[in-house]
């Protein structure tokens, strides 16, 4: 389905997720950004962004282990910069999918 | 002089690559050799069982040695290394090995190492696992008498195999502890990092319910930084903490040891694989099956039964020279307990999450993303087909290789 986000149109899920990656860009991020509680997106929040957005594309599974250990920013940071769920809040503001379980 | 098609792993995927393999192999060309380490062949899905005393050991443990079929050398070994670039694979007690085409079927294993404060001296005391046999036992001698409290089960991190489990021993002990009728003296915690119970939509439409109607507290998006044993509380990075009196976790899952010795899997020791046609990315005479790869599929018994079905045909194109089928789906499979003598079954790939609908004919007679009295039947009647049709590779009617998409009404 289609959802206007500042000023865009994209396609989400029923969760509010892009559908599609390549319509993503900062604005977009912003905005869901402000709708998640994340704060305004600083220079760390992107560097997290830009890392999953590289991993989706290469196809790799998104975990907070890989998170952790890619040298972007520890497990503690990623809680800090995006609290009450950094795998679910930072995926939906990447505008890449959200990652789940088999069920 | 014969080639040699050896396979690593005498497991659920290991021993039906066997018996694809060797009945399709000529005798005369091909040697065939199944390494483990084991002499001993368990029906993992049992574990979960076992704490319960639902089943008993005798139901779970066979002689790896039965299901190997004749002309097929089994070889009880540790394997040390794996260099594909020389073709041969060296045991721990240094032989060497070499082969023509190699199958790893290594599987996965659980790290408690991984998690500061799981192991220690409440490890297996108010710290449990029931993954592994010894896990499992302890487990059970630990519930026979344990007098109550706060019961906490919990995943560290994904990918695990089998990973409806968890969420199966949370509904069973809800069955268990009612039956000894001291329910209202468990509280019962599911602890995941994932952002719920259920994560597909149709599922988490149709099953959230389940958790509440059980009594079952759900705390999400949780990833475990530490166990402090000293005050029996399971911490998350962000401060929150899990206290629990009785802890069931389910470590962290890696790929085996011997695959980190040979530098060939990612950071849990995966092994990249092509998702379609299961050939390494790496190594062409190569190809991994089972809990082994880094499909994002799950890891399941199921899927390594479908998978093998292409694998099979793959390697014979390999051997002739042929193009690989890139046809393998993702297809899972799974009978969920749900407790009071009821299942679920879904049924799903990597194109559809699980959804309703019948199985495995249109007709049913199972019911998918359902709870039912004949899908649990149906979870135990399974036990007896793995045993005698699904390892030895025989044929089960009506379910193929690839999902059939489900029917929109």
């Amino acid at each position: 389905m289609n959802k206007d986000i500042a000023g865009h149109t994209v396609d989400v899920n029923e969760e509010g997720y892009l559908t599609n990656m390549s319509q993503w860009n900062e604005q977009i991020a912003a905005a869901i950004a402000a709708e998640e509680g994340v704060g305004p997106l600083a220079a760390t929040h992107m560097k997290v962004i830009s890392y999953l957005r590289e991993q989706q594309a290469a196809g790799a599974a998104l975990t907070i282990r890989s998170m952790g250990r890619s040298g972007v920013v520890t497990t503690k940071e990623l809680y800090d910069l995006f609290p009450g769920g950094p795998l679910k809040k930072a995926s939906k503001i990447a505008g890449i999918a959200k990652p789940v379980g088999c069920i | 002089m014969s080639k040699h098609l050896l396979i690593l792993g005498g497991g659920t995927a290991g021993t039906i690559m066997a018996n694809q393999l060797r009945r399709r192999l000529c005798k005369t060309e091909w040697r065939m050799t199944v390494v483990d380490r084991s002499s001993k062949h368990l029906y993992q899905p049992g574990f979960l069982f076992l704490p319960f005393g639902i089943y008993q050991e005798k139901d779970i443990i066979r002689e790896t040695r039965d299901f190997i079929p004749g002309g097929v050398d089994f070889l009880q070994a540790e394997v040390g290394k794996i260099t594909p670039e020389a073709h041969a694979v060296t045991l721990q007690d240094g032989r060497e090995v070499s082969y023509d085409l190699l199958i790893i079927a290594t599987g996965c294993r659980t790290a408690p190492e991984e998690t500061a404060g799981m192991l220690g001296p409440k490890w297996r005391d108010n710290i449990h696992d029931f993954y592994t046999l010894d896990g499992a036992r302890a487990l059970r001698e630990k519930l026979a008498s344990w007098p109550g409290g706060k019961l906490v089960v919990h995943i560290n991190e994904m990918p695990i195999k089998c990973p409806v489990a968890p969420l199966e021993f949370s509904f069973l002990a809800d069955t268990f502890f009612t039956g000894r009728r001291m329910r209202d003296k468990v509280s019962i915690t599911y602890v995941t990092p994932l952002s719920g119970a259920f994560t597909k939509p149709k599922a988490a439409k149709k099953l959230s319910h389940l958790l509440a109607d059980k009594g079952i507290e759900l705390v999400t998006d949780f990833t475990a930084e530490k166990i402090d044993q000293e005050r029996n509380v399971l911490a998350c990075y962000d401060g929150r903490e899990v206290p629990y009196d009785l802890l069931v976790t389910t470590p962290t899952n890696m790929g085996d040891a011997a695959i980190q010795r040979s530098g060939l899997g990612d950071d849990l020791n995966f092994i990249a694989t092509n998702k379609h046609t299961l050939q390494s990315l790496k190594h062409p005479d190569l190809f991994v099956i089972g809990d082994a790869t880094n499909l994002p599929a799950s890891k399941a018994g199921s899927v390594a039964h479908f998978e093998s079905e292409t694998l099979a045909d793959n390697v014979l194109r390999h051997i002739e020279g042929e193009p690989l089928k890139e046809e393998f789906d993702g297809h899972s499979n799974c009978f969920i307990e749900s407790g009071n003598g009821k299942a679920l079954l879904i049924d799903f790939n990597y194109e559809y999450e699980p959804h309703e609908g019948a199985f495995p004919f249109f007709f049913g007679p199972m019911k998918l993303l359902q709870e039912s009295r004949l899908n649990h039947w149906g979870k135990h009647a399974f036990r007896w087909i793995y045993w005698h049709i699904l390892l030895r590779a025989l044929p089960l009617p009506g379910i193929s290789r690839n999902k059939k998409p489900p029917v929109t009404a």
